[in-house]
């Protein structure tokens, strides 16, 4: 590879906003035919220095050469016509429109001017073939989950002809079979020499797919490897900047504590609750002080599930137990009297308020639960916001920011945050680790295990079956819309296990 | 120094102080103490502009949840129509109970106005600018039902005082609008229904899974406006000591829009100014005044007051911003190269 020269080379790039440095004089080079991954912790930098890549930034110092001339990308449409095909971290696709216009907006296919609307559908749904998918591709995209309407994203960005391909985290809600159909085209891409960056906190997808990478911290260059010069251990040392024992002891906590207190009173069940087109109707009771993981794949029922014990959704069948209490969930706002919470898969449409200041966006569940008459007092807003910005070390820590500015795995935090505080009975967390970095992960993982070991009832959906078992006391089973087991999460219980449940739908 | 000139409101302001500074070259009397009250065109201004105050206060917070208010003219119409109406059967126009009782008969059926507003656009589901043209066309058609079709005049001086008055030296009129500005701000900054409006209007999505009770908000801001605008009407029409149906509050509803737009807030809902809405409905009036004070020729009304506007939005644009101000950053150029495609 050394003998190449760069199809992309980025040098002492600069970007600053408004109280914070975000970009400090980063290199960065891509060759054809790599993938590179970009790593760092939740705001070191990834998703701005791909922005100002693509032009959405634009910068306050550096270089940009691309294809060895030096360049000045002053928008995302004139990156796709210089080559550059990007997805971003936060799924911006139009989700009114249907799933074959949003892959050709901008480029559909036309004769004498006129939209040839059959042929648009037909190569959408050969472009999602390729990814192993069979949609409706003339249904709304809001139709689908938001793992779906990732994967369109990357089918539309794989499509376009480019040299240079960029993936901010492209993988943080698909499941692994999604994430192996993935590297497979990435794969024959890079066999037909285009360079692809990279971007997740999965560490083990990074290993197998990449070639090299470069490490940011803090909006700084830390170092660029091959990835064979680097053990884990190592990265991750790298990307926090510290030893990592403390790291695994947190790991380790989390896992210890699995033990669930005797005689615990359940605090929830779902009788025959279900929904048509959603889900199947099922029971299941959460305890006192438990977790329950759910697992299975995309599009098994896990969200639908999930919204269906807050009353998101609305079920047509089936009734919800409080306490032993029968309770007519027409609304989050009766979910949220019984101290219910839920923390929605989808952050940017379903969780952060982008406009307002991280200390609203905390509060927000907490005043509205109080009703806008008895507003929270200033002092105690302070006093709560700062608490949970260390807790979860919320960066930057600055309570007043607007949301939209943090990275999106600082999002994540704050979200977490806003119901932390409302102090819920049974808290039911959709992908609360999505696009969070290890260290932080670990700490939330953490969190969750002390939470339960204090008496709070968790429902945690996940994709990723690891943390499912790490922390549950029971999981339940899903496949295609249905409930289909539950298991004691005891020491037999492995991966393999889950997955054969999955695969046979066994019913028990 | 670059602090004040970055300031959202910096612009909208220095055009106010501009403006007020030719009235007070061009006119006879800029304020001045008479019969011991304040007098002079600054006091008209202040006013005149207490209806537009009114209504955009309101129309602001309806913005902020993301909806607006078409309907605001025809509530002033009926408001008024329904004071006059009630005015003009007294025995003795004069008595201050009457007057009282009906001005709040009056300001209750435009609460109940706002109501059927808020319940179209929040409990049925209608988008907010069809549910508010509903009662915008048929209003106009109720309040000439109350008037019979007719312009009532009413010689009441209860009444009159409202749009005419004084009370400390201020005009009855700004004294009203300048207690409602001092209520909204209290109602939403001093309880959580600014931070709760804020919310709805940036993500109603978002808000409803956060536990808000979006209807019921949405219901309010509708209900307030509903009053504010009822209010206005009463002062308007005590202004010209009658009822007229047809051109009552007419075509009020584009400057309110207009006002909370110089102010700041978005229209897409969200964050909202209330401050700077009221900076907005007083450069409308001044714009008016002083059209007229420099003696800018009729025709050519509408497009002063469209460049004025033009030039107020721009300002208000962070990017239109960048572009001009970035070109005075010291800033090390760059050659901007074309990107090979
Ligand atoms: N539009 C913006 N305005 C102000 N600050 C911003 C903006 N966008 C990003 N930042 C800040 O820049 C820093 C880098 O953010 P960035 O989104 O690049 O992080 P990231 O490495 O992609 O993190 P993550 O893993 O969480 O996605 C953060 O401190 C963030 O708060
Ligand atoms: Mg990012």
């Amino acid at each position: 590879m050394g003998e190449q020269s760069p199809v992309l080379e980025m040098t002492g790039i600069r970007k600053v906003f408004p109280g914070v440095v975000a970009l400090d004089g980063v290199d960065f080079r891509l060759f054809p035919g790599e993938v590179h991954a970009l790593m760092g912790e939740n705001g070191a930098g990834k998703s701005t220095l791909i922005k100002t890549l693509t032009g959405v930034y634009e910068i306050d110092g550096g270089d940009i050469k691309l294809g060895g001339r030096p360049v000045r990308i002053s928008g995302p449409l004139q990156a796709q016509q210089a080559g550059v095909s990007t997805v971003y971290q936060e799924v911006n696709l139009c989700t009114n429109l249907s799933v074959a216009e949003n892959i050709f907006i901008g480029r559909e296919p036309r004769r004498f001017g006129k939209i040839q609307w059959g042929k648009m559908r037909q190569r959408a749904a050969e472009l999602l073939a390729r990814l192993d998918l069979d949609l409706d591709v003339s249904a709304p995209l809001s139709s689908f989950s938001l793992a779906i309407q990732q994967m369109v994203a990357i089918a539309r960005a794989i499509d376009v002809d480019a040299r240079v391909l960029i993936l901010d985290e492209p993988t943080s809600s698909l499941d692994s079979a999604e994430v192996e159909q993935l590297f497979r085209v990435m794969r024959r891409l890079k066999e037909s020499g285009v360079a692809i960056l990279f971007v997740s906190h999965f560490l083990d997808q990074i290993y197998e797919i990449s070639d090299r990478l470069t490490i940011l911290r803090n909006g700084r260059l830390i170092s660029e490897h091959r990835i064979e010069e680097l053990s884990q251990v190592q990265l991750v040392e790298k990307m926090i900047g510290k030893e990592l024992a403390a790291l695994e002891d947190l790991e380790d906590k989390a896992q210890s504590n699995r033990e669930r207190a005797a005689e615990a009173k359940p605090v929830l069940e779902a009788k025959g609750l279900g929904r048509a087109g959603a889900i199947a109707p099922y029971d299941l009771t959460i305890h006192e002080g438990e977790v329950v993981g759910l697992a299975g794949l995309l599009g098994s029922g896990r969200t639908e599930l999930a919204r269906l014990l807050f009353g998101a959704d609305k079920a047509d069948s089936g009734e919800v137990l409080v306490d032993g209490k029968r309770i007519n969930l027409r609304d989050p706002q009766v979910a949220m009297k019984h101290r219910i919470a839920f923390s929605s898969e989808n952050r940017r449409t379903e969780g952060i308020i982008g406009e307002l200041s991280v200390r609203e966006n905390i509060i927000l569940a907490l005043q509205a639960a109080r009703g806008w008459t008895r507003p929270i007092p200033r002092k105690k807003q302070d006093e709560i916001v700062d608490k949970y910005i260390k807790a979860l070390q919320i960066r930057p820590a600055d309570p007043e920011r607007p949301v939209r500015n943090l990275s999106g795995g600082n999002q994540q935090k704050v979200l977490l945050a806003r119901w932390l505080i409302t102090e819920p009975r049974l808290l039911i967390i959709d992908e609360p680790t999505r696009g969070i970095d290890v260290g932080a992960k670990a700490e939330i993982q953490r969190l969750v295990a002390e939470l339960s070991d204090g008496g709070m009832a968790v429902l945690f959906v996940s994709a990723e079956l690891e943390e499912v078992l790490r922390l549950s006391h029971k999981i339940a089973v899903l496949r295609d819309r249905r409930l289909v087991e539950e298991l004691e999460n005891t020491a037999d219980v492995d991966a393999d296990r889950i997955m054969q449940t999955i695969a046979s739908g066994a019913t028990s | 120094m670059t602090t004040i000139l970055k300031h959202r409101l910096f612009w909208p302001s220095l055009i106010l102080v501009v403006m007020l500074g030719v009235n007070a070259f061009t006119s006879q009397q800029f304020v001045t103490i008479q019969d011991g009250h304040l007098f002079g065109t600054l006091i008209d201004i202040l006013r005149g502009s207490a209806p537009l105050i009114l209504v955009a206060l309101g129309m602001t917070l309806v913005i902020a949840t993301g909806g607006i208010d078409l309907s605001v003219g025809s509530v002033m119409a009926i408001s008024g129509a329904v004071a006059c109406l009630l005015i003009s059967d007294l025995g003795n126009q004069n008595s201050i109970g009457s007057v009282l009782l009906i001005i709040g008969v009056a300001i209750l059926v435009s609460l109940a106005l706002g109501l059927w507003n808020g319940a179209l656009v929040a409990i049925v589901g209608i988008q907010p600018i069809i549910a508010t043209l509903i009662l915008m066309v048929a209003g106009r058609g109720v309040a000439q039902l109350i008037t019979d079709g007719q312009i009532i005049n009413v010689r009441s001086d209860p009444y009159s005082t409202l749009a005419s008055g004084f009370f400390l030296t201020m005009p009855v009129a700004f004294l009203i609008a300048a207690g409602a500005v001092a209520l909204t701000v209290l109602l939403t900054r001093k309880t959580a229904l600014g931070l709760l409006l804020e919310s709805v209007g940036g993500s109603p999505t978002a808000s409803r899974l956060a536990g808000i009770g979006a209807r019921r908000i949405t219901v309010m801001v509708y209900v307030v406006l509903g009053g504010f605008a009822g209010l206005a009407g009463l002062i308007a029409s005590a202004d010209i000591k009658s009822a007229d149906s047809i051109s009552a509050g007419n075509l009020i509803e584009l400057d309110a829009i207009l006002a909370v737009v110089i102010g700041g807030t978005a229209l897409i809902g969200g964050r909202f100014s209330i401050i700077g809405t009221v900076l907005g409905a007083i450069i409308i009036q001044t714009l008016r005044v002083t059209v007229v004070a420099v003696g800018i020729p009729p025709e050519a009304n509408l497009l002063f007051k469209s460049v004025v506007v033009v030039a107020l939005c721009l300002s208000q644009s962070p990017d239109f911003r960048a572009k001009v101000f970035g070109r005075f950053k010291s800033r090390p150029a760059v050659e901007k190269v074309g990107v090979p495609a």
